[in-house]
């Protein structure tokens, strides 16, 4: 118990170093107890100068909290590693077998230039002798020992100090493929709305990294932004902008900033959701008396419109074949969630369990639906399965809102209320793993979790 | 802050008002008794009161119009009957001033931000079409909706989300 403790208290010291620089940090608050222990021994560095110049962040260390925020990882401490090694040769196989760990990683940070790095990592599986038969790893590339028999990973890249931090995330994607057959998503992006009430622009549309590090601005202004959502292949952002007085819906090309109004009709527009192929995108427009969805053909701007119904149609989301919509309907009196056929028809109720359910996504893999669920008053993230219709409850905070599924399907993101700040919280999708990415500064909403980016 | 100032000089003119409709009968009053006949005098307070009461009615109206919110229930767009006066006075002022108006329709942060947006609108939709029945040109309204994105409240508690729960009216 008092190891327990121990092992706890260390983790948190670790977790509050490592969110020191994050914009918006990530503190967990409810770990899986079935999380599989996994060795990260710290990255031995070679430094190309008789002046030793550390780099720019520690590679190991971002890889091992990726795996932990995943929540199906536990790192040792390192405290507790049997040995450190840097390369395959180091390995004492049986020492880790001892420990009972899933895989170690190790590896060597080398300084070619200033600035430049060669990044060196392994994983080995401490229990499977064929592993790296069962891997991609060309034969010839690796020592011929007895312990190159358990390699998972074996990777040589380049670096510099500007993609450092993007390539270790990289590196938990492939460890965390290698090691659950999932591919990773740490490798992706957040955006998300900021609003710090006492600035001259109090509206922030940010960007940053999965875990919560490299925010920057997208844009900024004196009225209210709302639901930003990505383009499929990642590179433009699309969402609701108060500037010009009331609702529009924007295109922003996120490296250049250039930015285009395809959506300012009379009454509100709202809530855009591009199509899987990115060619179209559905929104709410209630210029013909009230909210109705519509799809907009990105090149022509044509819309055709998919619902009528005198009652609130609102916030589409594609299912991932790009064939119907799933949309939030008070036609049955309250909020339900339904389904429409972009070939046109009847629209069908999708959700039955609950008096108001809203704000639905369709996970990437097409097999759960995730929506926002009234229960005694609060409300929670839900999760339905598309094949039995099983509707799971999987948070207990009580004013939860704008969701959005990680690219792998693994995770939600989505704004909640923590005491009195409005926060980020991030939930797993069978709702055993739960942590929270409150901002340094204002409030923070609107979460959009990006696609892959490659 | 605005709104006490405005409130406040609403105020100072009903007291400076209300000093002169009581000096002024006073006045008649001495003057009449030694020139008129009992009746007239009668007839003069008669006229008196009914200023007074005309001026009281206009002091409520002019008081109605300095409210310009309403409220409504969690998910609903229905007006509450006791909001009804309030937006008959808006409406008329509305019609007999030609003035333009914006209805700000709001929600609280509970549900779901896009979702909010519509009932915003589906609330200011629901009091420009009452101020339609009382005469009110359509050209004269403009609807727009925030949603929960601009709460009068930003707290997170029953009495914020009452608060936030609103249409305003914003005369142009």
């Amino acid at each position: 118990m008092k190891h327990i403790c121990k092992k706890l208290v260390v983790l948190w010291l670790g977790l509050m170093a490592y969110s020191a620089n994050a914009e918006v940090q990530i503190y967990i608050t409810e770990g899986r107890d079935d999380a599989r222990p996994v060795a990260v021994v710290p990255f031995k560095f070679e430094s190309a100068s008789e002046v030793k110049v550390e780099p720019p962040h520690d590679f190991a260390k971002i890889i091992a909290n990726d795996l932990e925020r995943s929540g199906k990882f536990k790192p040792v401490e390192t405290a507790e590693l049997p040995q450190t090694p840097n390369q395959i040769t180091d390995i004492d196989i049986d020492a880790w077998k001892e420990l009972g760990v899933d895989g170690v990683v190790y590896g060597i940070v080398k300084e070619t230039a200033p600035g430049k790095y060669m990044v060196s990592y392994d994983l080995i599986d401490p229990y499977n002798d064929k592993a790296v038969m069962e891997s991609s790893i060309p034969s010839g590339s690796y020592p011929l020992v007895d312990q190159s028999f358990h390699l998972m990973v074996l990777k040589t890249k380049l670096v510099n100090s500007d993609n450092f931090r993007w390539a270790a995330h990289i590196a938990a994607d492939e460890i965390y493929e290698a090691l659950t057959g999932e591919r990773g998503a740490f490798a992706t992006q957040i955006a998300y709305v900021q609003v710090d009430r006492l600035a001259t622009k109090p509206y922030n549309l940010n960007v940053a990294d999965s875990d919560g590090f490299n925010q920057t601005n997208v844009f900024s202004s004196k009225k209210p932004i709302m639901s930003p959502t990505w383009s499929p292949d990642g590179n433009k952002l699309a969402y609701v902008s108060f500037e010009n007085g009331r609702s529009e819906i924007f295109i922003q090309t996120i490296a250049s900033g250039q930015r285009e109004l395809i959506a300012s009709y009379k009454g509100f527009n709202s809530a855009p959701a591009w199509s899987p192929d990115g060619t179209k995108m559905a929104m709410v427009l209630s210029k013909d008396g009230n909210p109705e969805l519509y799809v907009m053909d990105l090149a022509s701007k044509r819309l055709t419109r998919l619902t009528r119904h005198y009652a609130i149609d609102t916030e589409p989301s594609w299912n991932p074949d790009g064939k119907s919509l799933i949309f939030t309907s008070d036609r049955g009196g309250k909020p339900q969630i339904y389904s429409v056929s972009l070939a046109g028809g009847d629209a069908e109720r999708v959700t039955f369990e609950g008096r108001y359910n809203a704000g639905a996504e369709f996970a990437p893999d097409g097999k759960t639906i995730v929506m926002v669920h009234q229960n005694n008053g609060n409300f929670h993230v839900a999760a339905q399965d598309i094949d039995t219709g099983n509707l799971t409850v999987l948070t207990k905070t009580s004013l939860d809102e704008s969701l959005s599924v990680a690219p792998n399907s693994s995770m939600i993101i989505f704004s909640t209320v923590d005491g009195r700040q409005k926060v980020l919280s991030a939930v797993s999708m069978d709702g055993r793993f739960k942590a929270r990415l409150p901002a340094n500064v204002g409030e923070v909403k609107a979460p959009a979790w990006s696609p892959y980016i490659l | 802050m605005k709104r006490s100032v405005q409130l406040l000089l609403a105020l100072f003119a009903a007291l400076a008002l209300a000093a002169c409709s009581t000096t002024e009968p006073a006045d008649d009053t001495t003057d009449t008794t030694v020139q008129q006949d009992d009746g007239s005098d009668a007839e003069a307070e008669a006229l008196a009161r009914q200023r007074a009461a005309e001026e009281a009615e206009r002091q409520r109206i002019a008081a109605l119009l300095e409210n310009t919110t309403i409220y409504f229930d969690f998910d609903s767009d229905a007006i509450r009957s006791g909001d009804m006066e309030l937006l008959e006075v808006h409406a008329k002022h509305i019609q007999a001033t030609g003035k333009k108006v914006i209805l700000e329709g709001h929600a609280d942060e509970r549900g779901t931000p896009e979702y909010n947006l519509a009932l915003g609108e589906r609330r200011a939709k629901s009091v420009a079409q009452l101020m339609r029945t009382y005469g009110v040109s359509g050209s004269q309204i403009e609807v727009i909706s925030f949603g929960e994105e601009s709460p009068a409240n930003p707290g997170h508690t029953e009495q914020a989300w009452q608060e936030n729960r609103r249409v305003e009216i914003k005369y142009q």
